[in-house]
């Protein structure tokens, strides 16, 4: 089981995003014209092996949810390429993608939202076998209550609304939904964000779970960064945009390498008052920048404490500087390494990168 | 921490009720507590706990109807806030009590600009004429961290990030020089990187003023870094009450213990499997006669459906409400 997972990375992986884009256009004016965009995602790469957890972090706005989403072509994105199984479904029309759903699911993070009121619990998870199965109704029947067994939902209350479940059993049965047309991809968009601390892991676990059972990949979208130590096997860190640090959890939370991935892992408070009150804590200064209008240079030079010159004119590209561990920070780029302290001295315009 | 001294604030027996066509619920249970000055009071629970009730209830700002605050006094310098005539407790509030909300966008009036509203209770509470106030707010406004304080005074609170804003909030709370503050997860609405920016906040404020805080959280890390003491909710009762240090290292009730092991760390071993606490928080429709963690504890017996276990010391100023004593792994003897 997680021995193949660990073996398998030779073959393709289930999820190729190349260069990934999502701009809101926004208008103004009288005449609604377009005056720019919001670039909620804007060119981001990555793979989602068969059988792993990828956790995507970062804080609001910095284009999480909006990557989960067009991934799942919720969105008509603006360019770039989505590859699920090696198919192409970036430029594909709703009508052709249809069929393409079933391998595809979501969880969201707001059950309440997310779950019709005025269905019951049995035709919610039911929902999508009438769309997309065959099945009689009695075999939909069944296959209801496995899901909802596999869940850990009481086969009784399938007659019951939502609002007579609680939160954590709730997001159970949008689990359930999800599950329902055995998918192979799960985009788990901040599944935990809206329930208390000691339903969380209850559901974390159940993810898991269900995670060996099926042989489930998930891309878990969260901004709980020790919620996704514990559940991501390799993590993405985004900033306006774009993802700034990509690595295996260990490497990423053991050694961050890019600036804004040391300040946010800092800035968790740990539970430990003893820890705490030796833990240095790096402050970042000012808010992020508006996506409609983000620095020239990289995007985190406005707030990086160690920003040097290059940093306000060139963006830096996505580099290997350890075996999996991907960061664009010129930080790392061998081609800038700044002189021993922090002087950027050796800050040389370099042409023809 | 100050010990010795006599309380700034002390709670006892507070009981509140919200009165509801689907019963009564009672929020509230005899909950007794104590702030000292200069100290931060953390609160940890998870919602439904009570603590926020709780704290709403004492400085009156409850809707009633529903709520109902049934028993309690509220000793706060010499007077009991419970029993006071509304007139004067609105003079307490927002001049020696302040608060701060999780959400300051339903808190700030998005109509006037923030500058008139912190000098609202500048006017109003310390008598202060319109170029006084001014000059106040714009100090306060600094004192928060707002950058061109001046110019920032005019601009309406959609015109400020959220961390901004919760740091407008900060600075109105402050307005009067206020013995207690009462936060009420006023970061939970915040991310991360600005999280650490307002408990900075906090911690330098703490050191300058020296009032006394009470820090409203479900978050145990936030707890770990700013707290003298912790005071933990479940089911509208407080299980357990100890400084923080001694919560964290020994923690001697089953919820609290749960609880602490059920959160994952950044840093440190990582578990392979989530500690969980099964089942739900209980519903408080009737007035508690038995241990309301009982259903979900790993150490319940039958005495725990019997009664509801009182607050009993089991430490230096440590106390918490079970029968079970989890050192010796026995039956308490009470």
């Amino acid at each position: 089981m997680s021995e193949t997972a660990m073996s398998d990375r030779s073959p393709r992986p289930l999820v190729e995003i190349r260069d990934l884009r999502m701009h809101f256009p926004i208008h103004a004016g009288v005449l609604r014209r377009r005056v720019g965009a919001v670039r909620a995602v804007d060119g981001v790469s990555f793979d989602i092996h068969e059988g792993e957890t990828l956790g995507l972090v970062g804080e609001s706005g910095c284009g999480k949810s909006t990557c989960g989403r067009a991934i799942l072509r919720l969105y008509d994105i603006t360019s770039g390429s989505i590859r699920i199984e090696g198919d192409e479904i970036g430029t594909l029309g709703q009508d052709a993608l249809r069929p393409r759903r079933p391998r595809m699911q979501m969880v969201f993070q707001d059950p309440q939202a997310s779950l019709n009121p005025r269905m019951t619990v049995a035709r919610i998870i039911g929902e999508p076998l009438d769309e997309h199965t065959t099945l009689s109704r009695a075999e939909k029947r069944d296959r209801i209550y496995e899901l909802m067994d596999a869940v850990g939902l009481n086969r009784n209350f399938a007659n019951r609304y939502p609002h007579q479940f609680s939160g954590g059993q709730r997001q159970r049965i949008g689990i359930a939904r999800a599950l329902a047309l055995n998918p192979k991809f799960i985009v788990c968009d901040e599944p935990i964000a809206a329930l208390d601390v000691s339903i969380q892991a209850q559901v974390v676990n159940l993810l898991e779970d269900l995670q060996d059972r099926f042989g489930l990949t998930y891309l878990f979208i969260s901004h709980d960064l020790s919620m996704v130590r514990h559940i991501a096997d390799r993590v993405a860190v985004m900033y306006l945009g774009r993802v700034v640090e990509l690595a295996p959890r260990d490497s990423l939370y053991g050694a961050p390498l890019h600036p804004y991935t040391q300040a946010l892992l800092s800035a968790v408070p740990e539970p430990d008052p003893d820890l705490e009150a030796s833990r240095r804590h790096i402050i970042l200064k000012g808010d992020v920048p508006s996506p409609a209008n983000p620095p020239e240079g990289c995007n985190f030079c406005t707030r990086c404490p160690q920003a040097m010159p290059i940093c306000h004119r060139i963006d830096p590209e996505m580099r290997e500087p350890r075996p999996g561990h991907f960061a664009a920070c010129h930080l790392h780029d061998p081609d800038h390494i700044p002189t021993a302290g922090s002087t950027a001295a050796n800050d040389q315009p370099q042409q023809g990168e | 921490m100050p010990d010795g001294a006599s309380p700034i604030l002390e709670v006892q027996g507070l009981q509140t009720v919200f009165r509801t066509r689907g019963g009564d619920i009672h929020a509230v249970n005899s909950v007794d507590f104590h702030l000292q000055p200069g100290e931060l009071l953390g609160v940890v629970g998870e919602s439904g706990s009570g603590k926020s009730v709780t704290m709403m209830s004492l400085i009156g700002l409850l809707p009633s109807p529903p709520a109902e605050v049934r028993a309690g006094t509220v000793r706060f310098g010499g007077d009991d806030l419970l029993r006071m005539p509304a007139r004067q407790l609105r003079d307490i509030r927002g001049a020696r009590i302040g608060f701060v909300f999780q959400d300051p966008m339903t808190s700030l009036n998005p109509v006037f600009p923030v500058g008139f509203q912190i000098m609202e209770p500048l006017r109003k509470h310390m008598g202060l004429d319109r170029a006084a106030a001014r000059r106040r707010a714009q100090e306060l406004l600094e004192l928060v961290g707002i950058p061109d304080a001046a110019r920032r005074l005019g601009d309406f609170p959609h015109q400020f990030s959220g961390g901004m804003r919760q740091r407008v909030m900060i600075a109105m709370a402050l307005a009067c020089d206020p013995e207690v503050l009462i936060a009420d997860e006023p970061t939970t609405a915040l991310d991360v990187t600005i999280q650490a920016q307002i408990l900075e906040l906090m911690k330098d404020l703490r050191e300058r003023l020296g009032m006394a805080v009470i820090w409203i959280t479900h978050d145990l890390g936030v707890i770990a870094g700013i707290a003298d003491r912790v005071m933990v909710m479940y089911g509208g009762q407080v299980v357990e009450q100890a400084p923080v240090r001694a919560l964290f290292a020994r923690p001697q009730h089953p919820y609290t213990r749960a609880l602490l092991q059920t959160v994952p760390h950044v840093t440190g071993a990582r578990a392979e499997r989530l500690k969980v606490i099964e089942g739900q928080p209980p519903v408080l429709s009737g007035p508690p006669r038995a241990c309301p963690f009982r259903a979900r504890c790993a150490h319940a017996f039958e005495t725990c459906a019997r009664a509801n276990p009182a607050r009993v010391a089991v430490g230096p100023d440590h106390d918490a409400a079970c029968f079970w004593d989890v050192d010796r792994g026995a039956p308490r003897h009470v």
